[in-house]
């Protein structure tokens, strides 16, 4: 799997195992981990591709290098790609499995093999879709919302690519079910829930969302299927069907997953922070609530993705006030940070300015988010790109930065080796720079009146466009640089020791790279993951 | 630490029971639906609810019932170590199973030979309320049984293990888990039996 | 390593059997009940009557009787999400 054997007697080689079967087949939560990382980072690169080809597209009016059938492909696969095979599968399953099973002291998961059958549903799933793209009619062209009626009458092959994301999505129940057992069963002595670690609180919630939501997403990608080959109507009004009841049950679970994707995310923010901070979290008990307090609203607010839809006024009335609800938990959690980062000590190396950009970046699509909740905006805003700006500023801006400030504070722990400092603040300035001129432009667009998912576009929207197209680029050279840089220190860079950011909480503590049963005796938690005093640091 | 494989009773049943909440859901939508267009065709489901077969509808739901009664017997037999009634009870939950799979080959033999079925030109010549119900009808009572499918063939392999003795009563949680699962497909059926059969 | 103290508690053959023929009764009843209410108000007395017989399965057959608190929390809050689901549609099915 790597090249440059990391020190000896770790996961990588303890075992005895070292073939590529002792990894695809490995219950260990760490290789299961890694497994994940580099599964659903491939996708992303993928996306990212997609995403680069839309830009190039939309770089000038009137272009027609690719076809319209094509376009309505590619973005469609684009929000396929990133959204169930990257963003929703990649936290959890990544750093949720490499990191939390060692945070509360366990040797491994509640259910490591059901974890190793997560994945390999993760990968059939990812197989079946991509075999979509490339059999029968071609990739679907619906959008990654597969809105009836167009999804149940398209000739492209949605059928498929629904039983793909199907798959994927049991996967994702998997192993929200393995991660909430985890969390109530195998703390360690002394690891009570108020010492968790906030990253473990957020995967928590994150795992009820996937427990709870993700059936919903199930049955619905079933009923498309069914329109499809049995032609059973049920959102056909022709036969007494509803379309908007589609999409009632899609944004169901569609809205709850944009808490999977962010939780999360908001758990590594929690964790990088106080310790590049030098300084315990503020607001432990609200952070590690509003976790659970996003989980809970968010699945009550829906509606807010179908106010034009035809919904009833009273409807729209309470999503639009219970989505306003949502925001505040998560302000708090915003409020929270900032307090740490006040008086404290801080430290800007590469996990450190992909978290505070994230605050940054995560505010700015929340505020977004309040215009597209407030109905009367909605109405104004809605399927232009002002919604496709503001939710890149969430799912990359949020989630992709945290994802990446993840990768370089964690992985050097599994490899033994890290990564160089200027070449990663390099390429997070270019990232950063490109991130917002490609997507704050789609917010003025959107607000212009150009809306998504068309073909083309009035000449007065080029100028934009072109300015956007650029941002992809620069974003897409910082990210080259940070991958190469990243990944040239993890198998050949300077070693590292157990714990080179001095954090507090139970994975420092273990040799890097962590042995295969983490610890050598079971720990016995006496302080807070926070705790910054000697004997807090191990 | 201790490398011994120790087994956690209550992570394993924790584990199963949210599991079943994840089928609750599943099954959830399509009530969810259900409960949509009841409101919206109170008629037209009425209408054909007096059409549906209420004698087999009856039957196995006192099918299931009974089912549910030897999988939890054969929870109580393992526990005190009977392990031929275990397999006895467990035999018979699964004969339930089969009977009411066979029940429903009939039922739906008898509606599809009368044009009833999603996209049927008799459906789609009825009125519209009546289409929604009936491919309402197919799909939540497809997919409970596919269940009843694969939890008879679940308890099928415990079984086997009880016979080898893998399952036993110092180790059961497989057996509970595999009657849990069961348990479930009973409670679906307890709410479709009403909501298909007696809405007249 | 959290241990483990649920008590394996053994539900008598007779407790269950009792249960039984409880249900056998609670659907010969929900029968009864459809064909002498004619209208759409008694699909409420059918849900009555079927959340009465899920009650017994679930604290006699599932044990759900013998468990812990965490257990029937848990179970609470996946029937209430439920719940909301379906409830908050009906605020754009009832108001069309």
């Amino acid at each position: 799997m790597t090249t440059a054997q990391p020190t000896p007697a770790s996961f990588w080689n303890d075992t005895g195992k070292t073939g590529i079967t002792s990894w695809i087949f490995s219950t260990d939560h760490k290789r299961i981990g890694l497994l994940y990382f580099y599964s659903t980072f491939g996708f992303f690169l993928v996306g990212v591709l997609l995403g680069l080809t839309l830009r190039l597209k939309l770089i000038a009016p009137g272009l027609t290098f690719i076809g319209p059938a094509t376009y309505n492909a590619v973005f469609t696969v684009h929000g396929v790609v990133m959204i169930f095979l990257f963003i929703i599968p990649g936290m959890p399953g990544a750093f949720g499995n490499l990191i939390m099973p060692i945070q509360i002291g366990a040797r491994d998961v509640a259910f490591p093999r059901l974890n190793l059958f997560s994945w390999w549903l993760y990968i059939i799933g990812a197989a079946i879709v991509l075999t979509s793209l490339f059999t029968g009619g071609g990739p679907p062209d619906t959008g990654w919302t597969f809105y009836v009626p167009f999804s149940a009458r398209t000739g492209t092959n949605v059928s498929l690519a629904v039983l793909g994301v199907f798959t994927v999505g049991f996967s994702s129940i998997l192993t929200g079910l393995n991660f909430v057992t985890t969390i109530h069963r195998l703390r360690a002595d002394g690891m009570t829930w108020g010492r968790l670690p906030l990253f473990v609180w957020s995967i928590y919630a994150t795992a009820w969302v996937q427990v709870l939501a993700t059936p919903i997403l199930g049955i619905t990608l079933v009923l498309i299927m069914a329109e499809r080959i049995l032609g059973t109507g049920l959102f056909d009004p022709a036969r007494g069907g509803d379309p908007i009841m589609y999409q009632h049950l899609f944004w169901i679970y569609s809205h709850p997953a944009v808490y999977i994707m962010i939780l999360p995310a908001m758990g590594v923010i929690s964790d990088v922070i106080p310790v590049f901070a030098r300084k315990p979290v503020f607001g432990y008990k609200m952070i590690a609530f509003s976790s659970l307090a996003i989980a809970a609203a968010g699945s009550l607010v829906w509606g807010h993705h179908m106010f034009t839809s035809g919904m009833s006024d009273t409807a729209i009335l309470v999503f639009s006030f219970l989505t306003f609800v949502v925001a505040i938990p998560s302000a708090i959690k915003v409020f929270n940070w900032v307090s740490t980062l006040y008086k404290g000590s801080i430290s800007l190396e590469a996990p450190m300015l992909f978290a505070l950009s994230f605050i940054l970046l995560f505010s700015i699509g929340g505020l977004t988010g309040l215009i597209l909740g407030a109905a009367a905006t909605n109405i104004h805003v809605h399927d232009t790109h002002f919604v496709v700006g503001h939710f890149h500023y969430v799912m990359f801006g949020g989630t992709g930065f945290a994802f990446f400030s993840a990768m370089h504070y964690w992985l050097p722990k599994f490899y033994g080796r890290t990564y160089a400092e200027k070449p990663a603040i390099v390429a997070w300035a270019l990232m950063f720079t490109g991130f917002n001129i490609l997507y704050f432009s789609m917010m003025v667009l959107g607000l212009k009146g150009m809306p998504r998912r068309y073909y083309n576009y009035l000449p007065e929207f080029a100028p934009l466009n072109l300015v956007s197209t650029i941002g992809s680029w620069i974003l897409a050279i910082g990210l080259v640089i940070m991958l190469v840089n990243l990944f040239r220190g993890l198998f050949r860079g300077e070693p590292v020791g157990s714990n080179p950011w001095g954090g507090a909480t139970l994975e420092w503590s273990v040799p890097t790279p962590p042995p295969t049963e983490n610890f050598e005796e079971e720990p016995v938690v006496t302080h807070g993951p926070y705790d910054y005093s000697k004997a807090g640091v191990p | 630490m201790n490398h011994a494989a120790h087994k956690d009773y209550g992570g394993a049943k924790l584990g199963m029971w949210l599991f079943l909440f994840t089928e609750l859901l599943l099954f959830g939508g399509l009530f969810l639906l259900y409960a949509v267009y009841l409101s919206r065709y109170p008629h037209e489901f009425t209408a054909a609810g007096r059409d549906m077969h209420v004698g087999f509808g009856t039957l196995n739901t006192v099918i299931l019932i009974t089912s549910s009664l030897l999988a939890a017997m054969a929870v109580t037999a393992i526990q005190r170590n009977e392990r031929r009634k275990v397999l006895f009870l467990l035999g018979g939950t699964i004969l339930c199973a089969a009977i009411f799979l066979f029940n429903k080959y009939l039922e739906w033999s008898a509606e599809i030979g009368n044009g009833i079925y999603p996209n049927s030109p008799r459906l789609a010549s009825g009125p519209p309320g009546e289409s929604v119900f009936y491919s309402l009808y197919y799909l939540t009572v497809g997919l409970h049984g596919l269940h009843v499918l694969v939890g008879g063939t679940l308890l099928a392999v415990v079984a086997v293990r009880v016979k080898r003795g893998t399952v036993h009563s110092g180790d059961f949680v497989l057996l509970e888990n595999g009657a849990l699962y069961w348990h479930l497909v009973d409670l679906v059926w307890i709410f479709i039996f009403p909501l298909y059969y007696l809405i007249l | 390593m959290t241990h483990d103290t649920t008590a394996h508690h053994i539900v008598s053959y007779g407790r269950l059997v009792t249960v039984w023929l409880a249900l056998l009764a609670l659907t010969g009843l929900t029968v009864w009940v459809a064909h002498h209410n004619v209208g759409i108000g008694h699909v409420w007395g059918s849900l009555a009557i079927a959340c009465l017989k899920s009650g017994l399965v679930v604290t006699f057959f599932m044990h759900m009787k013998y468990e812990g608190r965490l257990l029937r929390w848990l179970l609470f809050m996946a029937l209430v999400t439920l719940a909301i689901f379906i409830g908050l549609t009906f605020f754009d099915v009832l108001y069309r």
